[in-house]
């Protein structure tokens, strides 16, 4: 077996005892990152950081922290000290910060190393990684006997991609509205969204602030329990984020769902969605009653508001939140231009990619003076009912299960309606509105060989519960497919 | 002073107009050296782009965190307006871009501000106590300043200095309560005498700390309220006031001549005394204000507020009826109370034990004539209050007279001596022994017999000439009490 295609709890152990050492482990992904270029899943490579944290780790001698020895994937969205961080847009290119996000700062000081930048849609604004000034992520995975290039899914699709090809043990993601989720399921990995304020926000390009939130992707939900211990925590430079000590998942993960009860909202049941994947959803049931646990039908009412909801306040956020990108201070800047006024416009025209525009535009309309009641208000009134649909679910059942995504990895090209890019959530967007803990686990592959995942959604703080139902189908699920290398 | 209780009025062609003037002061939280949402220092006159953190440069990923003491400030700021305080409030976006604001948006808050209404009393006239006016005050609320662009530093550039990017200002918004220049002049000083009490605003005007956006309209008496201009960075009392006046003015003429006002935007010229358009309703920006989703709802609990209107000192209005109370003249009592300085000095001056009115008379006229002719500020008075004190109560005792004093003071000024040192070394007791003083009363009247004579003749107002003499023969330093007495036994008895 080759040091890429161990878990991060098998690193780590091996590391512990000896086995190898950090800086086998940091060659072995320098290698295979080089060796997978073709895939466009690392914007930038940073062979160096990930061998000097494995210098660290081998001096400390197994007295490293809970990440001493692993070498990380980290998204573009997070600000790395002296590394380019873009958000995978063309208007902060070349932008280095003089600081490092808190949740990378955590993975450090848990030893981790970096990697490199992961490629992703732009401003994490997108579900299929092809907004990216740098041009899409290719999907390791295809479908059988076809060689069409696969979307990796998005926002986080570089670190989907990297995860799955076996270019990082594990990779950290930000979900917004499904951007850790769904790009999990196309590419047959663990991502999981902790409660909103779990990880502090700072040093992490703002999208949606209400709704973003980091998380790991990895390959089991064991590494994913690990890297969350390692990323998450109290930040007082993030007023949103939870003074609340960070639990020991990792120590307590138990398949054992004796007791438990699992909802099943029955407004998830969509017709439109192709029957393989409520095939995968009810298998999924079983395997929680083999666990032990009890299937109960919920009604989560407001379901169908989420999609529209979700699509007035991320962008009105964004609107204001991407202001700052004015050309001023760092980052891209048109010259040759007469006043402020058209140096702003200049430089945003040529910075920002159409899906970013797009959004800035919805966000603008919904926030302007006689619109404002008509959508903003009403969103936050639905997001509200949202929350207490899920509220009052959770009176009645300790975790939820559904389907991650309404269908398999898509071509790339494939999808030009923004519209139906943005269905790809319909199941990921509500548990993001409510704040709620959610993840991605495999589940198997459809009839053309592609990953479908299974979505477990969280009471508040309750990421044990989700994580533990995410280990019963882990292990239930068998799920061991690899794509097959062609890059 | 014009008489105080005739209403103000501007006589136009068509009659008397009255002038509705509201203000929104802007004052910088200048008690803490720290920004409202970061830790960046806010010391004026730093050189630029020196007070800057990441948060107030808005760099990709950096998050506002409120600075606990600058929402403290404003609560303590709002309690001491007698306003209501809410114990929820929340931060709102206003969204514009501009060269000086690296965010894009300014936090402040719109929907929930956190101080709510309370109201402000003003005395229009020093002397007359019945000539008080109540100012509504609407709300206050907590926003960030915005940094400064400098077009004098490169011939096609202009550069941007985020100095002040994030200073934490207080929007205290009144109603629209005045009806004159002297009104307005009035309540700006009393909202800066309080702020200063309170310690939350030092009051500078000059140095940006605290500035007026200027609400003038006019109608005729007992009409509806009329459109109103709005004069933006007004940063002086006086010119406040000339705003009121000209603003005023210039809309009746343009009323009588049959235009109509504009809701705009103006900014005054303090060299030629004219406020100027800047830009109409119809240029505004929508700022498509809405919550901040950095920043939870600001929620505060009653020990907090219990801690703040404890740490409150006596205010103005309760220290000039406690120093009415004390025998002191309205006049004084308002002189003395008007800037947080004089009351301060005075109060360690009462604190020395010395008789209230006396010592009241002496600050407003010997201390602060002195500190005129010196150029000193009250801060700075080379005499303290326990050494104005130990001279005070020479004077109270019999020590010395009323007009050793003055001379003792002019000694004290200069040399930074005590007052009993001085004294003693310069032999300047006075003397109540009336031996001593006999024997002059006997000198002169013996060398002024003519006088004497003329006194007994009648012309009594002669008794004043021979105090003047015996005193001036005893160099100062008798008791005027006793040569008073003394005279008169020798003259009419």
């Amino acid at each position: 077996m080759t040091l890429t295609s161990k878990t991060i709890a098998e690193l780590r152990d091996g590391f512990r005892g000896g086995e190898y050492s950090a800086r086998e482990i940091a060659e072995a992904y320098n290698a295979a990152v080089a060796g997978a270029r073709l895939l466009n899943a690392y914007t930038v490579e940073t062979p160096e950081d990930a061998l000097a944290a494995a210098a660290a780790a081998d001096a400390a001698r197994g007295q490293g922290g809970s990440l001493a020895g692993i070498p990380l994937g980290i998204k573009d969205l997070f600000a790395t000290k002296g590394v380019d961080t873009t958000a995978g847009s063309h208007i902060l290119k070349g932008f280095k910060p003089t600081y490092e996000s808190t949740v990378t700062a955590n993975l450090r000081k848990a030893g981790a190393g970096m990697l490199g930048k992961l490629n992703m849609d732009e401003f994490a604004m997108g579900s299929s990684n092809e907004t990216s000034t740098y041009g899409p992520v290719l999907s390791p995975w295809r479908r059988q006997g076809s060689n069409v290039g696969l979307t990796p899914g998005g926002s986080s699709g570089g670190s989907a991609a990297a995860v799955s090809a076996l270019i990082a043990p594990g990779a950290t993601g930000t979900d917004t509205g499904g951007s850790i989720r769904q790009p999990a399921a196309f590419a047959g990995i663990c991502g999981i969204k902790p409660t909103y304020g779990r990880c502090s926000r700072w040093g992490i390009v703002s999208f949606a602030s209400s709704l973003d939130q980091a998380g790991p992707m990895a390959r089991t939900v064991r590494d994913c329990a690990i890297l969350l211990e390692a990323m998450a925590g109290f930040d007082p430079k993030d007023s949103t984020s939870l003074d609340l000590p960070v639990p020991q998942w990792e120590a307590k993960l138990s398949s054992d769902l004796k007791g438990k009860r699992v909802g099943i909202p029955k407004e998830y049941r969509i017709d439109s969605v192709p029957a393989e994947i409520n095939a995968l959803w009810d298998q999924g049931i079983e395997w929680l009653k083999d666990a032990g646990a009890t299937p109960v039908e919920i009604s989560l009412p407001h379901t169908k508001y989420a999609l529209p909801t979700y699509y007035i306040i991320a962008p009105a956020e964004a609107s204001s939140n991407l202001a700052r990108y004015d050309g001023v201070r760092y980052g891209l800047r048109e010259e040759g231009v007469k006043t402020l006024d058209d140096m702003y416009a200049a430089t945003r025209a040529a910075g920002f990619g159409a899906e970013v525009k797009r959004r800035i535009m919805i966000g603008t309309y919904v926030l302007s003076a006689g619109f404002y009641d008509a959508y903003f208000t009403k969103a936050q009134r639905v997001r509200a009912l949202i929350k207490q649909d899920f509220a009052k679910a959770f009176e009645s059942c300790d975790v939820i299960l559904t389907p991650t995504a309404p269908s398999a990895a898509f071509g790339i090209g494939e999808t030009t309606d923004p519209l139906a890019m943005y269905l790809n959530d319909v199941f990921a967007v509500p548990a993001s509105l409510a704040g709620l803990p959610a993840m991605s686990v495999p589940g198997g592959l459809d009839g053309q060989g592609l990953p479908l995942g299974l979505h477990l959604i969280g009471n508040e703080l309750d990421e044990q519960t989700v994580l533990n139902a995410g280990l019963a189908i882990e292990e239930r699920a068998g799920f061991t497919a690899r794509p097959e290398k062609w890059w | 002073m014009a008489d105080a209780s005739a209403p103000y009025r501007i006589k136009g062609e068509t009659g008397e107009w009255e002038v509705v003037v509201g203000l929104e002061v802007h004052a910088q939280i200048t008690a803490t050296a720290s920004k409202l949402f970061s830790g960046a220092a806010t010391e004026f006159g730093a050189e630029p782009n020196t007070q800057v953190s990441l948060v107030d440069a808005a760099m990709p990923g950096m998050l506002p965190v409120p600075n606990k003491e600058c929402i403290r400030q404003a609560v303590r700021t709002g309690m001491a307006l007698d306003a209501v305080i809410n114990r929820s409030s929340r931060f709102d976006r206003k969204n514009y871009f501009y060269a000086d604001l690296p965010q894009g948006y300014q936090i402040s808050q719109l929907y929930h501000p956190l101080v709510g209404e309370g109201e402000v009393e003003v005395l229009l006239d020093d002397k007359d106590e019945s000539s008080t006016k109540r100012i509504g005050i609407e709300r206050i609320h907590v926003e960030q300043d915005a940094g400064k662009l400098m077009h004098d530093q490169h011939p096609t550039m202009s550069y941007v200095d985020l100095n002040r990017s994030g200073v934490a200002l207080m929007e205290i918004v009144s109603r629209p309560d005045m009806r004159s220049p002297a009104e307005a002049g009035a309540y700006l000083k009393k909202l800066r005498a309080i702020l200063r009490y309170v310690g939350s605003c030092d009051g500078n005007m000059d140095e940006g700390s605290m500035r007026a956006d200027v609400n003038v309209s006019v109608r005729k008496v007992g009409d509806e309220l009329g459109t109103r201009t709005e004069t933006k960075n007004v940063n002086s009392v006086r010119f406040v006031m000339a705003v009121v006046e000209h603003e005023a003015k210039r809309q009746v003429d343009v009323l009588e001549g049959g235009g109509a006002i504009v809701q705009e935007t103006r900014l005054y010229d303090p060299d030629k005394g004219v406020t100027r358009s800047l830009r109409s309703k119809e240029d505004a920006h929508d700022y498509r204000y809405f919550p901040d989703p950095d920043l939870l709802p600001l929620e505060l609990d009653e020990a907090f507020l219990d801690e703040c209107r404890a740490s409150l000192p006596e205010l103005p209005d309760a220290k000039r009826k406690r120093y009415e109370a004390l025998g002191i003249t309205p006049y004084n009592a308002s002189v003395l109370t008007a800037e947080v300085e004089t009351a301060r000095y005075f109060d360690a001056l009462l604190e020395g034990g010395v008789e209230p009115k006396a010592a009241a008379n002496w600050t407003a006229s010997e201390l602060f004539g002195a500190l005129n002719r010196i150029g000193k500020t009250i801060e700075d008075s080379p005499v303290s209050p326990a050494q104005a004190a130990e001279l005070l109560k020479l004077v109270g005792d019999g020590t010395i007279s009323g007009s050793l004093a003055k001379q003792v003071f002019e000694i004290m000024l200069e040399t930074g001596e005590g007052a009993e040192a001085i004294v003693e070394s310069r032999g300047l007791k006075q003397t109540s022994d009336t031996g001593a003083i006999d024997a002059k009363i006997d000198e002169i009247l013996a060398a002024n017999a003519d006088k004497v004579a003329e006194y007994k003749a009648g012309k009594v107002a002669l008794f004043g000439f021979f105090v003047g003499q015996v005193m001036k023969a005893m160099a100062g330093k008798a008791n005027p009490g006793v040569v008073n007495e003394q005279l008169r036994a020798k003259l009419d008895g």
